[in-house]
């Protein structure tokens, strides 16, 4: 199982041809409390970098970005109930939607799990 | 992702001078806030916690429950004291009545300018007289004390002194258990009444003034005191269980709950009180006679209504709508914009303030939010979205 890191803190786990997109941990703590999520629809088309979602901490607004282009397959309906499961469980339930892949070779724009670490290490 | 509005300018006060990384100014507690290990903020010129590890809904709710201590030194304190009667001299800057304040009382009123808009909306407190002195005592908003203090000085400096107290700390202490706690180290400090001051001249933390107010809608007290005390003062306070530091996303949230405006956001210089719906803080008498900056249009639109209204507006959806999200009517017709707007915590749904042409100000109008392209259905509300628990004495 892979998973890949974009510089804006999305993350994308490849399970066959398809990835499994969310905000990572880093991110859920810089935002603080999350109170609502708005997801894209199923059959939605994304090019890399598409705004495809918005989470919303108490304190702002932020924008999710598609780290690939590909299509919406499915989005995480238990985050619309329940938007604080990002700061739970941000890398693993509470994902915000899946999408089929247009073209594997996007994923070489992105970071590995450990080139991710090193960056946001960076950013103190 | 990416964060449109920053913590740091959903809080930031504007029309402040918010100096370049480096030179930003320091409160007495900011070692305390950084052991604490606050997320740290510029606002209004000073490094500020926004939040600390316990997170600002946390920090919100336990005030609300319990009690919440804030770092509120960057705002400025203000003597101003005279030979002459001095609430009279305040009342040629501020529509509250001033003059009718017995000694040991405080009032919430505003500066304003000629246009009958609002330089900065402040406290003042009657001390009395003292040393052959008339004496008042001023709180105002931090990002507006250099020009708060210009204005006064301009304006009266000729009759009376006008000093800022730029060494002392200020300490909100707010929630229903803020009176037991305080009263633990001030005697007779919870019996003080709403909208009054206490003064503790030889306490262990020095000379000490008290006042029973705030800014969340909950019974609490505002503690000035020398900066080198108020570390230990601040510490001794959250020694004790139930206590939490709250950062300025919390002091956001519940007083934006508490329905009380936001200078630079809901009320500014182009804004009248009228407008602002602070009529209830201008005396009969001052209605009557006037003689404060911008009379004339704030005693017409006492007369004739204001052509906009602050509101509350509750958002149907679960959509948060935020500060600068246009209202419209029900055929898609601009008529005002949100200025205060975000989650309860309380409440576990988005509320908002904005202004809304006349016509559009009664509870239960309904309003369009355009929020990222969209329409979200919305309605007028009447404010407080959270009842208001100040304190009441007893015998009253």
């Amino acid at each position: 199982m892979s998973v890949y890191f974009t510089k804006d803190h999305e993350y994308i786990r490849i399970e066959g041809d398809v990835g499994v997109v969310g905000i990572s941990e880093y991110a859920q703590e810089q935002l603080g409390d999350i109170v609502f999520v708005e997801l894209p629809d199923s059959g939605k088309s994304l090019q890399s970098g598409d705004e495809a979602a918005v989470v919303e901490s108490v304190k702002a607004a932020s924008e999710v970005y598609a780290p690939v282009s590909g299509e919406v397959v499915e989005s995480n309906e238990d985050l619309a109930d329940n938007p604080a499961l990002v700061n739970e469980t941000p890398e693993e339930g509470a994902w915000f939607f899946k999408m089929k892949l247009s073209d594997q070779n996007e994923l070489e724009n992105l970071m590995s799990a450990d080139d991710y670490k090193a960056f946001i290490e960076d950013l103190g | 992702m990416s964060t449109q509005n920053s913590p740091e300018n959903l809080v930031a006060d504007t029309g402040s001078e918010v100096p370049s990384t480096g030179s930003l100014r320091r409160t007495p507690l900011h070692d305390l806030h950084i052991s604490r290990q606050a997320k740290m903020v510029p606002f209004a010129g000073y490094d500020m916690p926004v939040s600390y590890p316990l997170g600002t809904l946390k920090e919100h709710l336990n005030a609300r429950e319990s009690v919440g201590i804030f770092d509120v030194s960057h705002m400025g304190q203000f003597l101003i004291s005279s030979e002459e009667a001095v609430a009279q001299l305040m009342e040629r800057l501020v529509p509250g009545n001033i003059v009718g304040l017995k000694p040991g009382r405080m009032r919430y009123t505003q500066l304003t300018n000629s246009d009958g808009g609002i330089i900065d909306d402040l406290m003042v407190t009657r001390l009395g007289v003292d040393g052959g002195r008339d004496w008042l005592f001023l709180v105002v908003n931090g990002a507006r004390k250099e020009v708060d203090l210009a204005h006064i000085k301009a304006s009266i400096g000729d009759a009376a002194n006008v000093v800022e107290l730029e060494d002392q700390a200020l300490i909100a202490v707010q929630g229903p258990m803020a009176a037991s706690h305080l009263e633990r180290l001030f005697k007779g400090v919870s019996a003080a009444p709403f909208m009054s001051i206490m003064k503790y001249e030889d306490s262990a933390y020095g000379k000490v003034w008290i006042s029973r107010c705030g800014y969340t809608g909950e019974d609490g007290f505002e503690i000035s005191l020398a900066g080198l005390h108020a570390a230990t003062l601040a510490e001794k306070l959250l020694s004790a269980d139930g206590v939490e530091l709250c950062g300025l996303g919390a002091r956001d949230s519940l007083r934006l709950e508490a329905g009380l405006c936001l200078y630079g956001h809901d009320i500014d210089e182009a804004t009248s009180p009228v407008e602002a719906g602070l009529t209830w803080s201008i005396g009969k008498r001052r209605r009557e006679n006037g003689g404060f900056p911008g009379d004339k249009r704030i005693m017409r639109e006492l007369e004739e209504g204001a052509d906009r209204r602050l509101v509350g507006i509750s958002p149907l959806g679960r959509a948060p709508a935020r500060e600068g999200v246009a209202i419209v009517d029900g055929d898609g017709k601009n008529i005002g914009q949100i200025t205060s707007g975000g989650f309860s915590p309380t409440l576990s749904r988005p509320i908002a303030m904005g202004y809304v042409a006349k016509g559009f100000a009664a509870a239960g109008t309904e309003l369009g939010l355009l929020v990222r392209g969209k329409t979200l259905a919305a309605e007028v509300v009447d404010l407080p979205f959270v009842p208001h628990r100040y304190y009441r004495s007893r015998k009253a």
